[in-house]
């Protein structure tokens, strides 16, 4: 006979919040928050005077753009994908501050362990990375660049170009939106199996007095995974960003 | 999925729900361990060989870390669709 002690609760119940108004949950306020803090620091940083040696808010403003364009920029893109930047760097700060609330007390919810945020913008890097490759090329040109890449012998082409087809314009926007997605998803759900482990434990009418103490392990494991949550979440920001540039410089200059 | 069960539980599952719970459980497993493997090996791979290069020639660490990374994002992919399969089938 088993008897259940402890049991992890339905997915449903970690993921899905009441609303707070008709249609409007905890997930879309730190979506909304993210937009407002990332741009309220760029509209902050935009009044302080830009002769002086920067400090406050425009030292971090401008300290984020540097890592972009150093960092980001002209490592896949090159001098003339600096135009980018902007939209780079908004990418980046709504990721980053999406992500974050993973690990902030009584948020502890990242936006992006639901699909819609990564969906949305997989989409709307696709978009972008094929309307440039269209625009830098012409439709014709493009396709020809992507689907038939040069250098291959002719009797390859059947081959290679549906693996080509599917890998640069179906797989590219999946693996995005999974990849941020089940990142996040992932550190969240050991996040909250740790957190029950401990509750649990230190919690438990039991009469033996050594599985009390046993709480510390859990809580171990529980901290080290939110320091290890803090790096997840940076992490995912910049390979999102990055991946969003390299797929735009592809498309606007293809190798040769 | 029977004998699998009843190595884990002393009480096999009975019902056709019990038993279609028990067979989605040890495969959700299996999906997401086996799909582990291959990126696991990957990224060991592709970051022993980046440290390697950082060490040879230290002034390309930069460029070195940046592909590094884009290395991994790929090869990660392939392990958290495999970890998406094991949420759709149900924890």
């Amino acid at each position: 006979m088993i008897a259940e002690a402890f049991s992890f609760p339905e997915i449903n119940s970690i993921l899905r919040w009441k609303d707070l108004f008709s249609t409007f949950n905890k997930v879309a306020l730190i979506a909304v928050a993210a937009a407002v803090i990332g741009s309220m620091i760029f509209i902050l940083a935009g009044r302080k005077n830009a002769l002086e040696a920067p400090k406050g808010v425009r030292n971090l403003a401008e300290t984020s753009v540097e890592f972009i364009e150093n960092g980001i920029v002209m490592q896949t893109m090159g001098k003339d994908g600096l135009g980018w930047t902007p939209f780079l760097l908004s990418l980046f700060l709504f990721v980053y501050l999406c992500n974050v609330p993973g690990i902030i007390p009584f948020l502890q919810m990242p936006a992006t362990a639901r699909m819609a945020i990564p969906m949305f913008l997989a989409l709307l890097v696709w978009v972008i990375y094929n309307g440039v490759g269209i625009k830098h090329q012409g439709l014709g040109g493009y396709l020809k660049s992507t689907l038939f890449p040069p250098g291959v012998p002719a009797f390859l082409y059947i081959l290679v170009t549906p693996i080509e087809f599917i890998s640069n314009i179906l797989v590219r926007p999946f693996s995005l939106m999974v990849r941020l997605f089940a990142n996040m998803l992932a550190g969240h759900i050991l996040l909250v199996t740790f957190a029950l482990l401990t509750s649990s434990l230190i919690t438990a009418e039991t009469s033996q007095f050594l599985l009390k103490p046993m709480a510390i392990l859990p809580f171990f494991m529980l901290v080290f995974l939110t320091a290890f949550e803090v790096l997840v979440a940076f992490l995912q920001a910049y390979i999102f960003t990055i991946l969003t540039a390299v797929y735009i410089g592809g498309a606007a200059h293809p190798e040769h | 999925m029977e004998a699998l069960a009843r190595l884990i539980v002393t009480e096999p599952p009975q019902t056709p729900a019990d038993v279609k719970a028990a067979a989605a459980a040890t495969s959700a497993g299996f999906a997401y361990g086996l799909a582990a493997i291959g990126p696991g090996i990957g990224i060991g791979y592709l970051v022993g060989k980046s440290v390697e290069a950082m060490a040879r020639q230290p002034e390309a660490a930069g460029m070195v870390r940046t592909t590094m990374f884009l290395g991994i994002a790929f090869t990660e992919a392939l392990a958290l669709i495999g970890f998406v399969v094991f949420i759709l089938i149900g924890l």
